[in-house]
């Protein structure tokens, strides 16, 4: 999942869609996020490449909207409702969740496990290379 | 004893007579002039020379320097002073033979004359007119005296100039003209000839009476020599002393090589200017360190024996030597191993024997202490033998002998260092207080070549090898080598770098730092 900024990146993602919980005033989706461009990349225990400043899933709270929806710890987060989060900062990624006016996030994740699932089960190498 | 095979570099003081040392460099020389007709230029370039290779017969014990066989050029000191050397060298010929050893002396006493009547012809040119037609001269009272003043002193800075610049004992014979030398020769004698022509034909001839004009014109002959001198100056010394190349000398032979910056020269005083530096800064050539041992090499050389019983065996000879070539190139394969542990288990003996030799001498220095003056020199129970630093020496050498010829033998040092020569060296130690380890180091790792140089003013043959003429300067990509008898140092010229230097400024109010950012929050 190694990328170079500005070349076209090549991964197997997922479509995860989360609805909001209502939890008294707030709106929430059950996980944390850690990572953005104005963060330190190289302590961030999920990524492979210790450079990449993408936004990952840190923490998912047990039976929270997340869960039930199959977000997994260590995914990384690549658009948020089309918006890209692959260059923000965390800040910003923090805003675009926890918009008020959305009730649902459809969410573009992908992890090492996607990949390799995908090669097991098709059974050709990946295409992109 | 010299052995010339090995170490042909050091000149032991032996004691040849000069019979048989003529005799070695006839043979010796036999073998230089087949060796000197090669394609490529390759002269002679000397420092003040040791007879091992030259033709000539050994001189007496005087510091001379100009010994070579095909120098044809100044080494002397320069066109405005006169040695003592230079005087005497020219005086006492010796026995050369060929006449081509003649044009050695021209140089110097060229310089040397030149240099006397330059200084004395402002006298010259002062003194005539008086002596001549001394009553018809007008007389000429306080400016010529101001201008006397100023001649002397100039004069005598001339001297003393001359004398620190140019007043040096020559430290090498280059092989051909020093170009710069020449020039400020033929210079200089220009020069004073063209004031000589003018001062004949207008001073002489009409027996001039103006004594004042020719006091000026002494003058100025005064000052143009001094600006000579400066010329002198900075095209002998100042030059070459801005950095422009980079040298690189590497020993042919073990590979040593060092990196030299030198300005701009031609190839025939780098190459002096190099082996300047060599003598102090590249460790001694050990010729019995070389090879490795035999029985890795050897290994390699019982290959297969073929036996072809056939009759014709022109058909399959090619492939069976070519299957005796690949099986032994696959048998080859082992020899880096062994190389190896070779290395391995020679380090290991090296360390052992080094380890005993320093033993052996802590204890040895600890047998001896320095007797101080004001010590009561001894009580009449023990009495104590008071001992000079070469009987001190003697007395400790013992216990540590057998310890230091087996690690001189294990590192093949054993044929620079004589007996006498560790006594000596341990009795220098003892003079001066230094302690065990002081006295070793001289042992433990080789040193320069200059510390096993025997101080006996005869210098080394070197010979300059070089495809382009050696008058030539430096310039990028040029290779020369110095060659002596069994090694030789290649150099190889790069310009230095031109160096573009920027300018930043960096406001000491701007250096902030924060800490690293690594938060998490919860959606």
């Amino acid at each position: 999942m190694s990328f170079v900024p500005g070349q076209p990146m090549c991964v197997v993602a997922q479509q995860i869609e989360i609805k909001k919980l209502r939890q008294g005033d707030h709106l929430i989706l059950g996980f944390s996020i850690g990572g953005g461009i104005d963060q330190d990349p190289g302590q961030n225990p999920f990524s492979e490449d210790k450079t990449d400043k993408g936004i990952y899933v840190t923490r998912i709270t047990p039976g929270g909207p997340a869960e039930a929806a199959n977000l997994m710890m260590g995914d990384k987060i690549l658009q948020v409702n089309g918006w890209d989060m692959t260059m923000v900062p965390h800040d910003k990624a923090r805003k675009r969740l926890t918009n008020k006016k959305e009730d649902v996030v459809r969410l573009l994740v992908t992890r090492k496990t996607l990949e390799e699932a995908v090669k097991h089960s098709m059974g050709y190498p990946n295409q992109c290379h | 004893m010299d052995n010339e095979s090995q170490y042909s570099g050091y000149s032991y003081k032996s004691s040849h007579s000069r019979s048989s040392r003529k005799h070695r460099d006839r043979r010796h020389r036999s073998k230089s002039r087949d060796s000197s007709s090669r394609a490529d230029k390759s002269v002679t370039i000397q420092t003040p020379g040791e007879p091992l290779l030259d033709a000539e017969s050994t001189r007496g014990e005087e510091r001379d320097d100009n010994w070579g066989e095909t120098t044809t050029v100044v080494t002397g000191t320069s066109e405005h002073s006169i040695s003592n050397e230079d005087l005497t060298r020219v005086s006492k010929e010796l026995e050369e033979t060929t006449p081509l050893q003649c044009k050695r002396f021209v140089g110097p006493a060229l310089g040397g004359c030149l240099s006397f009547f330059a200084l004395v012809t402002p006298l010259a040119f002062l003194i005539l007119p008086q002596v001549l037609w001394r009553d018809a001269l007008e007389p000429c009272g306080t400016p010529c005296e101001g201008l006397y003043v100023s001649l002397a002193f100039k004069l005598l800075v001339l001297l003393i100039s001359s004398w620190a610049l140019f007043l040096r004992p020559p430290r090498a014979t280059l092989p051909r003209f020093f170009v710069f030398r020449c020039l400020l020769m033929v210079l200089v004698f220009l020069f004073v000839a063209s004031y000589w022509l003018f001062y004949g034909v207008r001073v002489l001839e009409p027996r001039e009476r103006d004594y004042r004009g020719i006091v000026e014109y002494a003058a100025s002959l005064v000052d143009a020599l001094l600006f000579i001198q400066y010329l002198a100056l900075v095209l002998l010394e100042v030059r070459h002393l801005q950095p422009a190349f980079c040298l690189k000398v590497v020993r042919s032979t073990d590979g040593v090589s060092k990196f030299y910056s030198v300005g701009h020269l031609s190839i025939q005083r780098a190459a002096v200017w190099v082996l300047d530096r060599y003598y102090s800064d590249f460790p001694v050539y050990n010729p019995a360190l070389l090879n490795l041992p035999k029985s890795i090499l050897s290994k390699k050389m019982t290959g297969f024996k073929v036996y072809s019983l056939d009759e014709n065996t022109t058909n399959n000879s090619t492939g069976q030597s070519r299957a005796m070539i690949a099986a032994a190139a696959r048998r080859r394969d082992n020899s880096h191993n062994e190389f190896y542990y070779e290395e391995a288990e020679m380090d290991r003996r090296v360390r052992k024997r080094k380890a005993r030799l320093v033993v052996a001498v802590e204890e040895a220095f600890t047998h001896i202490k320095r007797l101080h003056e004001d010590e009561v020199a001894s009580s009449p129970k023990h009495p104590r033998e008071v001992m000079d630093p070469r009987e001190a020496a003697q007395a400790i050498f013992a216990p540590m002998a057998r310890a230091m010829q087996k690690y001189l033998r294990t590192t093949r040092q054993q044929a620079f260092h004589s007996m006498e020569s560790i006594l000596t060296h341990l009795q220098f130690c003892i003079t001066h207080n230094m302690t065990p380890k002081a006295f070793l180091e001289r042992y433990l790792s080789p040193g320069p070549t200059m510390q096993y140089q025997q101080q006996n003013g005869r210098g080394r043959q070197w010979t300059l090898v070089s495809e382009e003429p050696v008058t030539s300067a430096l310039r990028q990509g040029l290779i020369f080598s110095l060659r002596r008898l069994d090694f030789s140092l290649v150099v190889t010229v790069t310009p230095l770098p031109f160096l573009r230097l920027g300018e930043e400024f960096i406001d000491p109010k701007s250096h902030k730092f924060v800490m690293r950012l690594q938060s998490e929050t919860s959606v």
